[in-house]
């Protein structure tokens, strides 16, 4: 597990590069959080502590936990997200290998459900054409934790919101891709900032693929989905429906193909049914991005196909050797 | 059935080279034998002997107890110093009968039935003949040979396949056979082509024997038969499985619960083939095989002609003796072997291999974690199952799920074990799971032709009682017809 850790080495690097160093303090305290909720845990349930501790499991739910949240999100949003994912979403059922769930995402699902205004506050992008509040360390370091920007800034003029729900905002006002588009915060195909981030996350899932850690049927399967729903809406009305490459490179898209759908645990475990399950996330996450009430809609597409995971393991067993095709 | 090819499987570091370097010799002799009388499938043999009786070599001293169950023959001159329980590797070390022979060190050889050429005999009685050898299956399986060419021969185009893929590591005994004795490989597929009216004989070896692949191209040349073909497969474990080269050379699956005999096809290892031709050609009954002594923990890694009932201690006494590292006794080899308490047990018609291994050769298993389903176990299975799966439900008890799952359709090869990062050892729990679920295979069997048995019975009842009526009835009308 340790080697998808390193995976996210270019996502974190470019997130930091656009978003500020606030993600790095996300993850330190996602991770402590972690680990000491994990060992909770593992007390309670008379478990011993260095092999289950130190598997990387509770580490990486952590990660992609933190790389979900604003930069700038208060402290107690990523220790209460960490601590639900690790004490409810896995050790109250059954610890490592039996969570139904992905833990990452119940844990953001509940942030997200339960603080849906702080989980908006995204940052503008480090790029030319925005000036954006640029924050120090301290700065960034004393807001998360006192939940309050520093007083020179108010949060309106240091936080925007995502290409994704920027775009679906401004379509649910009427506008046409077309004047959504004109906003500075899109580029050619995708949102400035995501698109590069979204690139490193897939340079890093390829690598995943190259060393046999993941498999390609989930992550092809969902982007595959991804587009083929993006591309039949957006050219039946090119004015009401962002096109494919803006889906591909926006939000959580490739963290959810290669980091998040690919969880073992909580995925389907054939090769036709990894298709189906994946495939099934990337049409969710479509339908809840366009026509939902949610900024991204890879949390819920990955629980939603989590349910039927038991279901698709029952009708995609493969044909054994030697039984009738 | 059509197949896209075999699936699934590992290729692994072969461990071959070690105990190949040098020439097949013979082990040295021993004084007292231990042969049980079970060491085969089936039946276990009935002793002919008494103790104290005087026996010469190649003397039958055990008959077969069944009609699957084989011959048993004395490998040296001497008496039977007892029959009595011994520990047996097959049983792990458990005891088993067995019959002791002291060893006159005078190797006088019983006068066996005058060689015959084998072409002139039919193949029914050429079959009996190899039955009278003691001859079984040498790839491991033991399963008597006669019994096996029994109930494939009369099957229309039935085809040989002689299976010289051994691709397990650490065992290098069928290399070693193949490099020195490829004349009666030959030799003996002729003979099992005649036994079985068989017109074809593939013999299939691993792509990393070369030395095997030239030394049989060379006794096929020389034996002038155009219905023996060499092939070779991809030396990826378990491309020896019966059923993977099956379907790695005739493109065909072997139904599930059935046997090579139902996809036309009769596989016997080299060994067995090499056994067969010692004894139609040479009447020396099956009483040694080659045994392959490898691992860190014995001095000379290397291969042995052994006679049958040598103790494994004076094997490894042979071999110059245990090293410091020795930590473990394998029979078989690192995938599927069986480890042993002691070495105070004898060689067996299905010892092809002892590994005296070091913590170098096989690796303590580190502490067993939770399944995470990722499915690595499913990409090695040669059998296209879900292991995670089976697993799951191994660990619920739960049948249903289990027969659904194919947990009988598993060969037992290890493949999942070996690649889980979770070090499940899963194999074993599925070895561990098959009685349950046979047994409760074979209650519905019994329930389903009791089924059967019941309707008809039932229909012949109702059939009594409607012909008993029809001709009352008839009775009736006759009477009725009478005037009274």
């Amino acid at each position: 597990m340790r080697q998808v850790l390193y995976a996210l080495i270019p996502t974190v690097a470019l997130h930091v590069m656009f978003f500020g160093p606030g993600v790095l303090i996300q993850i330190v305290l996602g991770v402590a959080t972690a680990l000491a909720a994990e060992a909770a845990a593992l007390r309670l349930r008379g478990k011993p502590l260095p092999p289950y501790l130190l598997d990387g499991s509770a580490i990486i739910t952590a990660v992609l936990l933190a790389l979900c949240l604003p930069p700038l999100a208060p402290w107690w949003l990523i220790v209460s997200g960490v601590a639900f994912a690790i004490l409810l979403a896995k050790h109250l059922f059954g610890g490592l290998g039996a969570n139904p769930f992905n833990p990452a995402m119940v844990g953001y699902a509940v942030l997200l459900v339960s603080f849906p205004a702080r989980l908006l506050q995204w940052l503008p992008p480090n790029v030319a054409g925005f000036e954006p509040a640029s924050l120090s360390f301290v700065e960034t370091l004393t807001t998360i934790l006192t939940g309050m920007p520093p007083e020179r800034f108010t949060w309106d003029a240091i936080t925007s919101p995502t290409p994704l729900d920027a775009l679906r905002t401004d379509l649910a006002l009427g506008m046409t891709m077309g004047e959504a588009h004109a906003n500075a915060m899109f580029s050619a195909f995708g949102g400035k900032g995501w698109e590069w981030i979204n690139l490193a996350t897939l340079a890093g899932g390829g690598w995943l693929l190259a060393l046999r850690i993941i498999r390609w049927q989930i992550p092809v399967a969902m982007l595959t989905a991804l587009f083929v729903c993006a591309s039949v809406m957006s050219a039946a009305d090119p004015g009401a429906y962002a096109g494919p490459l803006f889906h591909l490179t926006s939000g959580a898209s490739m963290l959810g193909a290669f980091f998040i759908a690919t969880d073992p645990v909580s995925a389907a475990t054939s090769e036709r049914g990894k298709l189906i399950y994946g495939a099934g996330i990337g049409v969710l996450t479509y339908i809840i991005r366009t026509w939902g009430g949610y900024p991204d809609g890879v949390a819920f597409a990955v629980l939603i196909m989590n349910l039927t995971v038991p279901l698709i393991d029952r009708y995609t067993i493969p044909r054994i050797y030697g039984h009738a095709r | 059935m059509a197949t896209s090819g075999t699936r699934g499987g590992l290729r692994l570091n072969a461990h071959k080279e070690r105990s190949t370097t040098q020439a097949l010799r013979a082990a040295s002799p021993v004084e007292k034998l231990v042969l049980p009388l079970d060491q085969h499938a089936g039946a276990p043999a009935v002793p002919l002997v008494k103790p104290g009786e005087r026996i010469l070599r190649g003397q039958p001293i055990a008959q077969p107890g069944g009609t699957v169950s084989a011959w048993l023959h004395s490998p040296t001159s001497g008496t039977v110093a007892a029959i009595e329980p011994r520990p047996a590797p097959h049983r792990l070390g458990a005891s088993t009968l067995s019959i002791v022979v002291a060893n006159d060190g005078r190797d006088e050889r019983h006068a066996g039935p005058a060689p015959s050429p084998f072409d002139q005999l039919a193949p029914e009685q050429l079959r009996e003949l190899i039955a009278r050898g003691g001859i079984v299956g040498l790839g491991g399986a033991v399963f008597p040979t006669a019994a096996k060419l029994n109930s494939a021969a009369g099957a229309a185009d039935v085809r040989l396949l002689i299976n010289g893929a051994e691709c397990e590591p650490y065992i290098s005994c069928d290399d070693m056979l193949m490099r020195e004795r490829a004349r009666d490989v030959v030799f003996g597929a002729r003979v099992l082509l005649h036994a079985l009216a068989a017109k074809t004989c593939v013999i299939a070896i691993e792509d990393d024997t070369p030395q095997a692949a030239a030394a049989l191209e060379a006794a096929i040349a020389d034996a002038h038969d155009e219905r023996i073909q060499l092939r070779r497969v991809p030396s990826i474990y378990p491309a020896g499985g019966e059923k993977q080269l099956i379907t790695a050379i005739f493109d065909v699956e072997v139904p599930s619960g059935g046997l090579p005999a139902d996809v036309n096809t009769v596989c016997l290892n080299v060994g067995t083939a090499a056994a067969v031709a010692s004894w139609i050609r040479d009447s020396q009954p099956l009483t040694s095989r080659i045994v392959t002594i490898t691992g860190d923990g014995v001095l000379e890694q290397r291969n042995l002609d052994v006679a049958l009932g040598t103790p494994l201690a004076a094997l490894i006494y042979d071999c110059g003796g245990y090293t410091g590292r020795m930590s473990r006794l394998i029979m078989g080899g690192s995938m599927m072997g069986q480890a042993l308490p002691h070495d105070d047990m004898p060689v067996i018609k299905a010892t092809n291999c002892v590994i005296a291994a070091s913590a170098l050769d096989l690796q303590p298993r580190a502490a067993e974690m939770p399944c995470i389903r990722c499915g690595n176990c499913a990409v090695a299975c040669p059998a296209i199952l879900l292991p995670q799966q089976l697993h799951w439900y191994a660990k619920a008890r739960d049948l249903d799920a289990l027969e659904t799952y194919g947990l009988m359709d598993c060969i037992e090869c290890g493949c999942c074990d070996y690649v889980c990062p979770s070090q499940i050892p899963l194999a074993e729990r599925f070895r561990d799971m098959k009685p349950a679920l046979a047994e409760r295979l074979a209650a519905r069997t019994n329930a389903s032709a009791a089924r059967v048995r019941f309707e008809a019975r039932s229909a012949r009842l109702e059939r009594i009682e409607s012909e008993r009526l029809a001709a009352l009835a008839k009775k009736r009308q006759e009477l009725a017809k009478k005037p009274s």
